[in-house]
């Protein structure tokens, strides 16, 4: 027997397909005619794809993007001479690296961070025009801007490790490396050459608005779930009416915790912790090496990091005691 | 029905996938040790399972019972004798006896000695063992600092092979690509040199032969202006070192660091001045030992680039936290604890001694 579920739905309701509202002057006309239904994407999402607005600013950011994507691709190809077994064998480890400390601000040797370079300007140019579409297509709905500025926080983030930081520190040498393990191995030599990143306050708050993303992300969408057998996915009917979804939902976090959000708070709370978190971890990077050098010992200095009891007999340095290095 | 069995299989696929992901991760349990104050990290963690592997790994071998020290001197009986002279002959073939079992034990005495003159040097093994019995008594008398007085022998690094299994050649910094596109600046390789990490791969010849400076940490709170700190560059450098020293010990990075305050040395362990004696001790002994046994050393064993073979941390440690887990074999072999002269000139029956010395041993293993 058919049922009815409200997430891996497996009957699909398909009414007749629609391009949307109709767009005003200035804009594109909409990319694909008929649009195609896909059975398995209806099991996550809407099984209609397209038509998409694609218009200036997307087909300049989506040349940019691919543009830089080829680049890290062809380096890193080239970094296993040109053999394809060992391009996907090693492909967590390849990387396209920024240039050398040697090289401060200035244009670098291509093989030597001059394609790094070369990438950075074309990704930023690309994310920042589909930044502008966003808020375009935001404005172009009658919506509000709430996704182009969430967006804006994550932007903020990747242009404080990739511009303004190295900018700062006078070298380009301190940005991010494009490679999977190689932006871990960077986040973790960050860490240990200004002294213990978990002594910085805004790196504390991130983590915060991270962990507090997760869990509120969780308890809205079980919220949300549990009382989809009442339609409660279609929120803002329901918030007037007694014994509704809305309803069960807030009694059940009014009675387990004494308090609960309202449907639309939920939203802003979310919103907020997700935005926050590149927000402060934007802040906590900018921060580092350019006003502190050491997170720990400015953690001991300000009182914010605990000394602990001497538990091993003192040592001391040897280099002091015998003049080396 | 048919719902139900097709979940089913995605949840067998799903589940099977998951394992692939993680077969490449040892099994828990593991076990911890805290060595450090409550509640920061400052722990070591052991696979029971390996330690049981390394402990089979770690056998030392029975010592032949000491010789007689009084008779006439090696150096007096035996001709080209230019380490070890002062010592009994009894002293000296039981060392070379052990030698044997320790380096070549399948190979016996030929693997140095050319044929039946054992005074002969024309086998460049024994030009190498030669200096390599003087690098010994070195690091057991100058590096007491790092070695104490468990010491070392040749079996620490050797294990019963002619050619210890941890040596490292300094690596080509760009073996492929042409100077256009593709620079992987000495890192992004899958390297067992650092523990598979994306690191650079050869931390060996800037540390342990070069003296560049490791520590990349400031100890001051704020910046110094004017003053130029060390690069991320520099820094995943020591990184691979540190993670080079780690998997070389079998220790984590806690054994020898302040989890809170890695570059700090107040309130740390004080295994890492030991550590620190250590690296001074690899850089001298492949600068002082290993480099002029360059053109000694036959093409087949040289690196890529034709240098030498060097040593470092795993090639005395091999996965433990103390060579050998701390079993002295230097106690059994004082002869090699120092450098021992043997100036005294032959004596007047010097012209009674053999020409061609007796084989040192008999080719059987202990």
């Amino acid at each position: 027997m058919a049922q009815y579920q409200n997430l891996f739905t497996t009957v699909q309701a398909v009414g007749p397909l629609h391009h949307g509202v109709p767009l005003g002057h200035g804009n594109s006309p909409r990319t694909g005619k008929v649009p195609a239904i896909v059975h398995l994407f209806g099991r996550l999402g809407n099984a209609q794809i397209g038509p998409i607005y694609l218009g200036g600013l997307g087909l300049a950011s989506l040349i940019l993007g691919v543009l830089a994507f080829n680049i890290i691709g062809f380096n890193m190809l080239a970094s296993v001479n040109y053999d394809p077994i060992q391009f996907v064998r090693q492909l967590f480890w390849l990387s396209l690296e920024p240039p050398g400390p040697e090289n401060g601000l200035g244009l670098a040797p291509l093989n030597q961070g001059g394609w790094w370079q070369i990438v950075g300007s074309f990704l930023t140019v690309s994310i920042l025009l589909w930044w502008a579409r966003t808020y375009r297509r935001a404005r172009e709905l009658g919506m509000g801007t709430h996704v182009p500025w969430a967006f804006a926080a994550a932007i903020w983030l990747f242009l404080v490790l990739g511009l303004f930081r190295p900018v700062l520190m006078g070298s380009w040498a301190e940005a991010v490396p494009f490679g999977i393990f190689p932006h871990l191995d960077w986040t973790a030599a960050f860490s240990l050459r200004y002294g213990n990143l978990f002594y910085n306050p805004f790196h504390a708050l991130s983590i915060a608005f991270l962990y507090g993303s997760t869990l509120l992300f969780a308890m809205h969408g079980a919220t949300i779930l549990a009382v989809g057998r009442y339609g409660g996915e279609r929120e803002i009917e329901q918030i007037t009416d007694r014994g509704t979804a809305s309803e069960r939902a807030a009694l059940f976090w009014r009675w387990t915790m004494g308090f609960n959000a309202t449907m639309e708070s939920i939203h802003r709370w979310a919103w907020w912790f997700a935005v926050l978190c590149p927000l402060t971890g934007g802040i906590g990077i900018l921060l580092t090496g350019t006003v502190v050098d050491n997170w720990y010992l400015w953690a001991i200095k300000h009182g914010v990091a605990p000394p602990y009891p001497a538990v091993f007999p003192e040592v001391m340095d040897p280099a002091l005691m015998n003049g080396g290095k | 029905m048919n719902t139900t069995s097709r979940t089913r299989r995605w949840l067998g696929l799903a589940a099977l996938a998951s394992l692939t992901l993680l077969a490449a991760c040892e099994r828990p349990p593991m076990e911890t040790v805290q060595h450090g104050y409550r509640g920061t990290g400052m722990v070591q963690v052991y696979n029971p399972r390996a330690l049981v592997e390394l402990d089979k790994a770690n056998v030392v071998p029975e010592a032949q019972p000491p010789a007689d020290a009084s008779g006439p001197k090696a150096g007096a009986v035996y001709q080209n004798v230019q380490v070890l002279g002062d010592l009994s002959v009894g002293e000296f073939t039981r060392l070379m006896v052990a030698m044997t079992a320790w380096v070549s034990p399948e190979q016996g005495c030929t693997y140095c000695h050319a044929g039946a003159n054992f005074a002969d040097d024309s086998l460049y093994t024994k030009v190498v063992a030669r200096k390599m019995v003087q690098m010994t008594q070195h690091i057991n008398s100058s590096y007491k600092s790092h070695v104490k007085e468990t010491g070392v022998t040749c079996y620490t690094c050797h294990r019963g092979q002619p050619v210890p299994k941890e040596i490292w050649f300094t690596a080509k910094s760009e073996p492929y690509g042409s100077n256009f596109m593709g620079d992987k600046a000495g890192q992004n390789t899958p390297a067992d040199s650092v523990g598979l990490a994306s690191l650079p791969y050869d931390p060996f010849t800037p540390y342990l032969l070069g003296a560049e400076p490791i520590r990349v940490q400031p100890q001051n709170a704020l910046p110094i202006s004017g003053a130029k700190g060390e690069s991320i560059q520099r820094t995943e450098k020591t990184y691979a070192l540190m993670e080079h020293m780690s998997s070389g010990l079998g220790v984590n990075c806690t054994y020898c660091h302040n989890s809170a305050n890695f570059g700090g040395w107040e309130g740390g362990p004080p295994q890492r001045v030991t550590a620190w004696h250590g690296i001074r001790m690899a850089r001298d002994v492949n600068l002082a030992y290993m480099e002029p046994l360059t053109d000694v050393f036959p093409a087949h064993r040289k690196g890529e680039l034709g240098d030498v073979a060097k040593a470092n941390c795993a090639t005395c440690h091999q996965g433990a936290y103390k060579p050998l887990f701390g079993q002295s074999m230097l106690k059994d072999h004082p002869e090699l604890a120092a450098y021992r002269p043997y100036a005294a000139a032959p004596p007047a029956d010097a012209a009674a001694a053999p020409a061609a010395a007796e084989p040192a041993a008999p080719a059987t293993k202990p």
